[in-house]
């Protein structure tokens, strides 16, 4: 028999997904679909308030609903408080309301329907507060104070806060103010962007159980069994040993599930009720109380020099943090970092502020920050080349950095494929012979370009790889796979590393138990951080195993290769082999004991050089390596109806490698057509503190109809360094730059800059009847 | 509360199910009666297409359907595709295109492009996402389910 082919399912094999099968049948299982024996369901009451103290519960009717079990209340919730960088958040509303949609009171009963119906049956005495419903609303000298104990809130960074404002950050280089006199062009604009939601088409949900002695079990959908378990134990007070937590199939995140949502009700619940309990949110639910990418207004001036040398930027952001911290102080700080984009401009200075309101909480995103500014900045720079008389392109060809160039803020970039990211998209869009393209009748067509960067990194990561006695493969990382393709992708590694084909290595699923730490599947972070940690852990099994072939050939260490298909060989003599199952046989029977690799890292490579920039407040100081990317959107506009459609697409991004190219593409173009919904469509509408559209059927998600089939996914491959087998992640970037490339094209198109999101066909159709009656 | 006992035909079997209520829909007595959680309930109101079965061959929300209006129809859902342990050329399409990612939309989608399928002929780019546009997918792009639909169109007699 010869050896199965490693290469066809190892790195750089655009393998199908390992759950594709379970998937196409219907028998993948989400946290909606798991039942335990006994098992109670629950519902939320929520806060019809805005801002208001809590001054008494009714729960007499509710609780006297044949088939209820339980009915809580804050009353009945410890006093913890859990948030990722400001510990805020109470588990359930305490004392006061913050949003409308805060859970206030949940009941578990024995079916969903009683569970609702009795949770509406709940009355609550509220003493209406006045309501910030905005940040200017929020930082007005009188305003109402959201969290009255803010300054004595346990923070994980240095936090810069006070009054409404949660968190304060700076990032500055160079002599800003000296710098303008050296411009002989400047823009300035301000740009606002609107709450977007995440839509995973799962809702959010979890179940939990507990056994006889107390020790609760979770599932939920999530992005971090770990960040489960220590949201839950913070806000519950409960020793994390007594909460072991873990993953079904989850139906994407996007950020949405990275932080708590429904999972410390469920406990608590359980706890209360000695049976399983599960909660699922509806869609009305799960749009008004889980979390959306943040609102950002963004003041922004850029100058360059006649020949189009960048010179100079200031920009400062609010973000409208909601009712609680969650993960917004990192976004704020991202963002910042971010603001300068892939260029050099020697003369920088941001700022931001994020500022509690009573709107839901606003959270991690795709992009985290980073397609707000961008949209901002790259239509700077597409201004600043319309003043110049200068090709967009060449303009940032001109500024671009190049490797070598320091990030913003003096960190070291050690892989940059930007020109190569910019070059392929112009080459494959035509952008040079085809900007002329003739559009349809009744329609104006135009290109518009944006370049960005992200980063994948951030935080602790582990990995176990463990040999089984017939010498095939079980690999554990703790990392959550929400359908982007992290199993798939990891498991690749591992078996490239140790040159087994992908079948022979299954992998866990992640357990707080029995998985290392892993901090989550957000910051593009799971290929680059979990992929290092992968290869060093089949690392230490690759050198056990020649240590024991080592003693077996009486041979040196140094002498022994690893071959295709699991098999350990002396280097030169092909029939010197044998088979992992004789190695990892002999390990658990005869000699050494069971071969285990594991491996473990935090990222720590500082983002600020303080040599170089001035940085106050910022919550991450080490935030990852860094990935660039180019995309080009042919943009049609109806000049009737005002209405934009993204045509045709380029999109390249510099993965470092491709470690399952099928599923890069995927990244791209599912990034691509969220990025266009952010651009075109999508808004989370507000009247004052409370969401207005919270259905599918009012919020406008992209269908098969409104996204392009001509998604062009190019891959640009600049190996990073340290990275597995070079790469660098790929899970945001590819929204990043949509919303700056489109609005760029409406732009090119129309005459009219838009600086507010999203290009409605109102405001396209405005701006073009006032573009041409300048003309 | 009392409700009435039917039999639906499910998949080619009949499936009894008790005390079915007026407003309890297809979906929940799939997902909750019958243990058929392939199709899912991503809103509940009839937009995302998670939910999407065939009744009589036609692909309908099986979350606005009511269960005693489907007594007489024949039901098929993702698990009625293809015989355990094989699987439909639409299926093999989309996992082997890397056309599936979180896979939630998964079900919905391989119902409504099965049914677009029985006109056995070739389908072009601009037929197949015509016919998909109400399943809602939030993680691919749309792109490479297109791509896999149009392949298992073209690769049938």
């Amino acid at each position: 028999m010869s050896p199965p082919d490693t290469a066809a399912s190892g790195v750089g094999a655009s393998l199908p997904r390992l759950d594709a099968r379970e998937k196409v049948t219907g028998r993948a299982q989400y946290i909606a679909d798991m039942v335990r024996p006994n098992m109670l369901h629950a519902a939320i009451h929520a806060s019809p308030a805005a801002h208001a103290l809590i001054t008494g519960y009714d729960t007499a009717e509710a609780s006297a609903v044949p088939g209820v079990a339980c009915v809580l209340t804050g009353d009945d919730f410890p006093d913890g408080r859990m948030g990722a960088f400001i510990k805020d958040e109470p588990a359930i509303a305490k004392g006061k309301v913050r949003y409308p949609g805060e859970p206030v009171a949940v009941v578990a009963a024995e079916d969903e329907e009683t569970a609702r119906r009795a949770a509406a049956l709940i009355r609550v005495d509220y003493e209406d507060l006045p309501v910030a419903a905005t940040p200017d609303d929020a930082m007005a000298p009188d305003a109402p104070v959201i969290h009255e104990d803010l300054p004595d809130y346990f923070k994980v960074f240095p936090a810069i806060c006070g009054g409404n404002v949660a968190s304060e950050t700076e990032l500055s280089e160079g002599d800003v103010d000296a710098a303008w006199a050296e411009c002989d062009v400047i823009v300035e604009g301000e740009f606002e962007t609107p709450a977007q939601a995440h839509l995973s088409i799962e809702p959010v949900g979890a179940l939990a159980e507990v056994d006889a002695d107390g020790r609760v079990t979770l599932w939920s959908a999530n992005q971090s069994v770990f960040r489960v378990q220590a949201n839950v134990c913070e806000a519950l007070q409960l020793p994390m040993s007594k909460l072991r937590c873990l993953t079904p199939k989850v139906g994407a995140g996007f950020g949405n599930k990275m932080e708590p949502h429904v999972q410390p009700l469920v406990v608590q619940l359980a706890l209360k009720t000695g049976r399983p309990v599960r909660l699922i949110l509806n869609r009305t639910e799960d749009f008004e109380t889980v979390r959306a990418r943040h609102p950002f207004k963004i003041r922004c001036k850029t100058g360059a020099k006649r020949d189009g040398t960048l010179v100079a930027r200031e920009l400062s952001a609010i973000l409208d943090c909601g009712a609680y911290g969650d993960d917004s102080p990192g976004v704020l700080g991202y963002s910042l970092l971010m603001s300068r984009g892939p260029y050099r401009i020697p003369h920088c200075r941001t700022s931001g502020k994020l500022v509690y309101t009573n709107r839901m909480r606003f959270g991690a995103f795709r992009g985290f920050g980073n397609p707000q500014v961008t949209f901002a900045t790259e239509s700077q720079i597409d201004e600043i080349a319309g003043r110049l008389g200068m090709d967009p392109l060449d303009l940032r060809v001109k500024n671009m950095m190049r490797p070598g160039d320091r990030w913003f803020g003096g960190g070291e970039v050690a892989s940059n494929g930007l020109a190569e990211c910019i070059e392929k998209a112009s080459a494959a869009s035509g952008w040079r012979q085809g900007r002329a393209r003739a559009a349809p009748s009744g329609k104006r067509r135009a290109l518009g370009v944006a370049a960005c960067a992200h980063i994948s990194g951030l935080l602790a990561t582990g990995a176990i790889v463990r040999l089984l006695e017939d010498g095939s493969v079980v690999l554990n990382t703790g990392a959550v796979d929400i359908g982007q393709g992290s199993d798939t992708v990891l498991t690749q590694m591992c078996a490239s590393a140790l040159r087994v084909p992908a079948d022979r290595v299954a992998i866990a699923s992640p357990d707080t138990d029995g998985s290392p730490y892993n901090w989550g599947t957000t910051a593009s972070r799971v290929t680059y951080t979990t992929g290092r940690s992968v290869v060093a852990a089949a690392g230490h099994v690759a050198e056990e195993i020649k240590r024991h072939a080592a003693e077996i050939f009486e041979c040196a260490v140094g002498d022994l290769e690893l071959r295709d298909g699991g098999r350990v060989g002396i280097k030169g003599v092909p029939d010197k082999e044998l088979s992992y199952f004789e190695v990892s046989a002999r390990a658990h029977w005869a000699a050494g004991g069971p071969i285990v690799g594991a491996d473990t890292w935090v990222y720590n490579q500082p983002s600020v050089d303080p040599k170089r920039a001035i940085a106050r407040g910022l919550p991450f100081p080490q935030i990852g390596v860094y990935s660039f990317g180019c995309m080009i959107a042919a943009v049609e506009i109806d000049e009737t109806t005002g209405k934009a459609d993204a045509v045709e697409v380029w999109s390249a991004m510099d993965v470092g490698r491709a470690i399952n190219p099928g599923s890069v593409e995927g990244q791209i173009e599912g990034g691509f057509v969220q990025g266009m919904g952010f651009a075109l469509t999508e808004e989370m509408v507000f009247d004052g503190p409370r969401l207005v559209n919270p259905s599918m059927m009012d919020y406008k998600a992209p269908t098969s109809l409104d996204a392009p089939f001509d998604i062009h996914s190019i891959i640009v491959e600049a190996a990073e360094p340290d990275g597995p087998f070079g790469a660098k992640g790929i899970g945001e970037i590819g929204l990043v730059p949509a919303p700056a490339a489109i609005g760029n094209a409406v732009a090119a198109a129309t005459g009219a800059r838009l600086r507010r999101l999203p290009l409605t066909p109102e405001r396209v159709l405005n701006g073009l009847l006032e573009s041409d009656s300048e003309d | 509360m009392t409700g009435a006992s039917i039999t639906l035909k499910v998949n080619g079997a009949d499936r009894p199910v008790a005390a079915v209520a007026p407003w309890t829909t297809l979906l929940t007595v799939l997902r909750d009666e019958l243990g058929l959680t392939g199709a899912k309930r991503g809103c509940n109101q009839g937009v995302c297409g998670a939910c999407t079965v065939t009744i009589d061959g036609e692909p309908v929300r099986s979350c606005l359907s009511l269960a005693l209006n489907c007594t007489d129809c024949e039901i098929a859902t993702v698990e009625g595709l293809a015989p355990a342990g094989s699987l439909a050329p639409v299926q093999q399409a989309l996992a082997e295109g890397n056309a599936l990612q979180c896979g939630f939309c998964t079900p919905g989608i391989l119902i409504a492009a099965h049914a677009l399928l029985r006109r056995n002929e070739p389908l072009s780019v601009d037929e197949v996402r015509a016919g998909l546009s109400g399943n809602l997918c939030r993680c691919s792009g749309y792109k490479k389910i297109v791509e896999a639909v149009v392949r298992a169109s073209e690769a049938r007699p």
